[in-house]
């Protein structure tokens, strides 16, 4: 059975998950287990007059109160977002400080003010309601807009304004020009809502404190172990790295929220370290929406100029984005350099100019979520053309084709160098799909059953494969965004893949072993692949912006080209041919052309017996290596959606889902559409179902499953998914990456395709019945 | 505390409890059966359901000692001669999941909707899995292949 690239392998990991034996943070209990519950602010912005501990101190089973006063008198450090940038005038980013628990202010619903350290969990829940804690309240805000007006609370007194940056990119004289001159011009005014990404684990935590040898081991819901493990050293202070150990065991879904490094994992360190008791922390799903990094909340206005030929001459988009109460770690790259950079969208476009304010509010911290800043732009991108093709009587998929880019690489105005693509036949093959050709007809029949049918495309672009370090490094981040891997040939011949990406749901366990398995011939069985764990794996940069395959898959590649050329002077020497003249097939190492040959197995031990080694070699069989991406990469598609509404009662009805992706090489077919299904399915949630919702005083309203909508499987249909790839020519194996497409180009084919069917372009997400049923009517 | 006697998963176990430890807690915490999962707290995801004298039960939802004698099954149950259950091996068949943490859940609740249909003779259309599913969330899969999953099973069950 062919187990290489592009073959449909069932995944290896499946077992211990249908069988219950998954092993997850919550999973993990430990000698002298004690359990931490947070003191919450209910307040949406309040100053802490004082906290009365002792009600809670007197229970019998609590071990301790801590406050912020105590952890940053302990030399704990504010939490940081780690991307710096800068304002249009060149002056730094507005970052206010966020202590892990509030010292003397708390700024959303939520916020951490104490923790109760107890010996059940029960008993520290029931302790944290006891704490009094004394607030001032003070006014609030929610809304990024009337953040910015004048009179708004100050959230943060470094942040005037509530300004955080105002930040632009592109010519912005050029695009005024262009859009003046132009023969038609498209306006539109969005709000992209606000999401909670709800993995459906929540966020856990078990901190261990080894006092005599001054060492904390952190099990936590972890994308990206090393990374935290970074931060928690560097720059909260918690142990430097080489005392510190951090495992992110199974994890139940991430969709980036698990990426930061949160207020409670630090606090749950600190407290293990003063308490003397393993400390273990668990969220419930209130906590989840109260604290877990939402995503988007993008407010956009947008202006597109076409020539008499329907060609696109320039884009100008202003759009405001809510940052929350704090910023998150990588909060400040989203809304610029992974939402900005994309508004060519698949266009030939000479003039782009976007103009953003990050702003802070009363609210729970944003930063990036499935697609991060990319649906954003897709969305704006992607509506706009729609509409534009509407006003100018237009095909949709006739105004996307006049402007496709077509020669690569392609040098877009803002920031990005398309390297390859073919968009043309990713819309072919959706339309065939589809079967555009007879939506005519199945409107008509809608029509007689009285149905509004309509049909929307969405044809994205992304940037993946996130990314070559020294050019993230200009543009302000603080880290290098490259991954390592290291490939363990053992004496036996079987092999270890330690690598530094993360696997939450993505299957690298089959994949990262295929890709080993068709390199050197060897049963899939034989390849088992350790990640996760800070004292296996040297280091990694983790598992987000569908970077595992592009870069993580690259750097196994790189150390299995040194695994392969090791191998081959064994061989040659051992065998007495020339190095050249060795080939490894089928699980054998041989010389070409002749039946001399060497068991793979053989290789192992003779690397690891070194009795007949070539002189000078180093005994062992294992190499290592770093891969720093070249540029992103582009996974670009077309979707189309096509949908039934009830005009009666607003009920829209998705009746045909279809993707044509192109994510480049294929390493496993069923993975990659289990992700675009999945990714779809969160697409069309922000479309129809999903929206945080807030209060005019900054209330959490949707705090639980019963408020906020998640998309059931009884909302969803069955989804038609295809592949028309190029090959990515800047990683090893040609790979562009999979984890976010859909989530990123399904919104807008599901809006286009309602307000197709409805007659009135004016529909906000999410398309609930009510706001579908209200716009037929505004449409009369 | 009050003794609470069960028999789960083919075996009897007794307990002593607080009264408002809910069965999810009592099959994590006491018996250390963690393959069920907690991911809301309004009953609303099915990431811990079990079967409790042969129906599926959000196990967060029933408090142990109401339950005192029945008899649960959990996922550590279901394949009890090492050999998976039908429902196990068209999830792991069709990719029917992902990051596995609702899956427990919803194999066990698949299995219960399955088993209800034969009992009545039905054989499950798309829709009506698709309406099976609605107490059980997926955030990773997109249902797609689950729903596979629960109709290959159907056919070999
Ligand atoms: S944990 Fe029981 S329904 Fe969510
Ligand atoms: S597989 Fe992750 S929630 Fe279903």
């Amino acid at each position: 059975m062919n187990v290489g690239i592009g073959a449909r392998v069932k995944r290896k990991e499946d077992k211990r998950f249908i069988t219950g034996k998954g092993k997850y943070t919550d999973d993990v209990r430990v000698e002298n287990q004690a359990y931490a519950a947070f003191v919450r602010s209910p307040h949406a912005h309040a100053k802490v007059k004082g906290i009365d501990k002792s009600a809670a101190l007197a229970m019998e089973g609590v071990i301790d109160v801590l406050d912020g006063g105590q952890l940053t008198g302990d030399g704990i450090g504010n939490i940081i977002c780690g991307w710096a940038v800068t304002s249009k005038d060149g002056s730094p980013m507005n970052m206010g400080p966020w202590s892990a628990l509030a010292t003397d202010r708390v700024r959303y619903v939520g916020d951490a003010v104490a923790v109760v350290i107890a010996e059940s969990q029960a008993l520290a829940r029931i302790a944290a309601e006891a704490v009094e804690v004394e607030y001032e309240v003070l006014p609030a805000v929610a809304s990024a807009a009337k953040a910015l007006a004048a009179g708004a609370p100050q959230v943060h007194d470094n942040a005037p304004g509530n300004l955080i940056f105002d930040w632009e990119i592109g010519d912005a004289a050029a695009t005024d020009a262009a859009l003046a001159g132009a023969a038609h011009v498209t306006e539109i005014s969005l709000t992209n809502n606000r999401l909670s990404p709800n993995p459906m684990e929540p966020r856990s935590a078990v901190a261990i404190y080894d006092a005599a040898e001054e060492h904390y081991t952190l099990y936590t819901t972890s994308q990206n172990p090393h990374v935290a493990r970074l931060v928690l050293s560097a720059f909260y202070n918690v142990a430097p790295e080489h005392k510190l150990r951090v495992i992110a065991p199974d994890v139940g879904g991430g969709f980036g929220s698990k990426i930061y490094i949160y207020p409670e994992e630090i606090t749950c360190l600190w407290a293990s370290m003063k308490t003397g008791h393993s400390v273990k922390w668990t969220g419930d799903r209130a906590e989840a929406f109260m604290t877990d990094a939402h995503g988007r909340d993008h407010v956009s206005t947008a202006r597109i100029g076409f020539d008499a030929n329907n060609r696109i001459t320039g884009f100008k988009v202003d759009t405001i984005a809510n940052f929350g109460a704090y910023m998150s770690l990588f909060s400040s790259a989203v809304p610029t350099y992974l939402y900005a950079t994309l508004l060519s969208g698949q266009y030939d476009i000479a003039n782009i100019h976007a103009n953003v304010r990050a702003v802070y509010t009363n609210t729970v911290p944003v930063d990036a979520y499935r697609g991060a800043g990319r649906p954003e732009a897709c969305y704006l991108v992607e509506r706009i053309m729609e509409t534009a093709a509407r006003e100018l009587g237009v095909d949709p998929a006739e105004l996307r084709r006049i402007n496709f880019i077509r020669a690569f690489p392609h040098q877009t105005p803002v920031i990005m160098n398309y390297d390859i693509g073919d968009f043309e036949a990713n819309l072919d093959q959706a339309m065939a799909a589809a079967d555009v050709a007879g939506f005519a007809a199945r409107k008509a029949e809608a029509a007689g059953r009285g149905k509004l049918r309509g049909l929307g495309y969405s044809s994205y672009i992304e940037a993946c494969g996130i990314a070559p370090s020294a050019a993230v490094g200009s543009l302000g981040a603080g880290v290098g965004l490259w991954e390592s891997a290291e490939v363990r040939v053992n004496p036996v011949g079987t092999i270890e893949i330690l690598t530094g990406s993360h696997s939450h749901g993505q299957g690298h366990e089959t994949t990262f072993a295929q890709i080993v398995a068709e390199r050197f011939g060897l049963p899939i069985e034989n390849v088992a692949i350790v990640h996760g764990d800070t004292d296996k794996v040297q280091f990694g940069m983790g598992t987000y912006g569908s970077r595992s395959g592009a870069v993580g898959m690259s750097a196994i590649v790189k150390a299995m080209d040194k695994v392969e050329a090791k191998v081959k002077k064994i061989a040659a020497h051992v065998l007495e041919a020339s190095e050249d003249d060795i080939v490894i097939e089928g699980g054998e190492v041989k010389v070409a052309g002749t039946d001399k040959a060497m068991g793979w197995h053989e290789v192992g031990l003779a690397a690891y017996t070194a009795h007949n080694l070539p002189p000078e070699m180093e005994p062992g069989l294992k190499e290592s290596a770093f891969y720093d991406p070249a540029n992103f990469t582009f996974p670009a598609g077309t979707y189309i959606c096509e949908v039934e509404v009830d005009p009666e009662t607003g009920t829209v009805e998705i009746v045909q889902f279809t993707a044509s992706d192109d994510f480049g090489t294929i390493i496993n077919p069923m993975i990659v559409e289990g992700q675009v299904h999945g990714g779809i399915a969160q697409g069309v949630g922000q479309a129809l179902l999903e929206q945080v919702v807030y209060d005019d005083d900054a209330q959490l309203i949707t705090g639980s499953f019963m408020d906020y909508a998640m998309p059931r499987a009884d909302d969803l249909p069955s989804y038609n998914v295809n592949h028309a790839s190029t090959i990515c020519p800047n990683n090893p194996l040609g790979m562009k990456g999979c984890g976010e497409a859909g989530a990123i180009g399904s919104p807008p084919a599901v809006i286009n395709a309602i307000t197709d069917a409805i007659g009135n372009n004016n529909l906000a997400m999410p398309a609930t019945p009510l706001a579908v049923w209200k716009a037929i009517q505004a449409a009369g | 505390m009050t003794e609470v006697t069960m028999t789960v998963n083919g075996r009897k176990v007794r307990r002593d409890v607080p009264d408002e430890t809910l069965l999810s807690e009592f099959l994590r915490e006491s018996l250390r059966l963690t393959g069920t999962h907690v991911g809301c707290d309004t009953t609303q995801c099915g990431a811990c359901v079990v079967h409790v004298n042969g129906a599926a039960v959000k196990s967060c939802s029933a408090l142990a000692v109401a339950l005192d004698g029945a008899e649960v099954t959990t996922i550590e149950g279901l394949a009890p001669n090492g050999e998976l259950h039908p429902m196990q091996k068209a999830f792991n068949d069709n990719h029917g999941l992902q990051c596995g943490f609702c899956t427990p859940g919803m194999i066990m609740t698949s299995v219960d909707m399955v088993e209800k249909a034969k009992a009545a003779g039905k054989t499950l259309t798309e829709a009506e899995i698709r309406h099976g599913l609605e107490g059980n969330i997926c955030r990773c899969t997109g249902y797609h292949n689950i729903v596979k999953a629960v109709a290959q099973a159907a056919q070999e069950m």
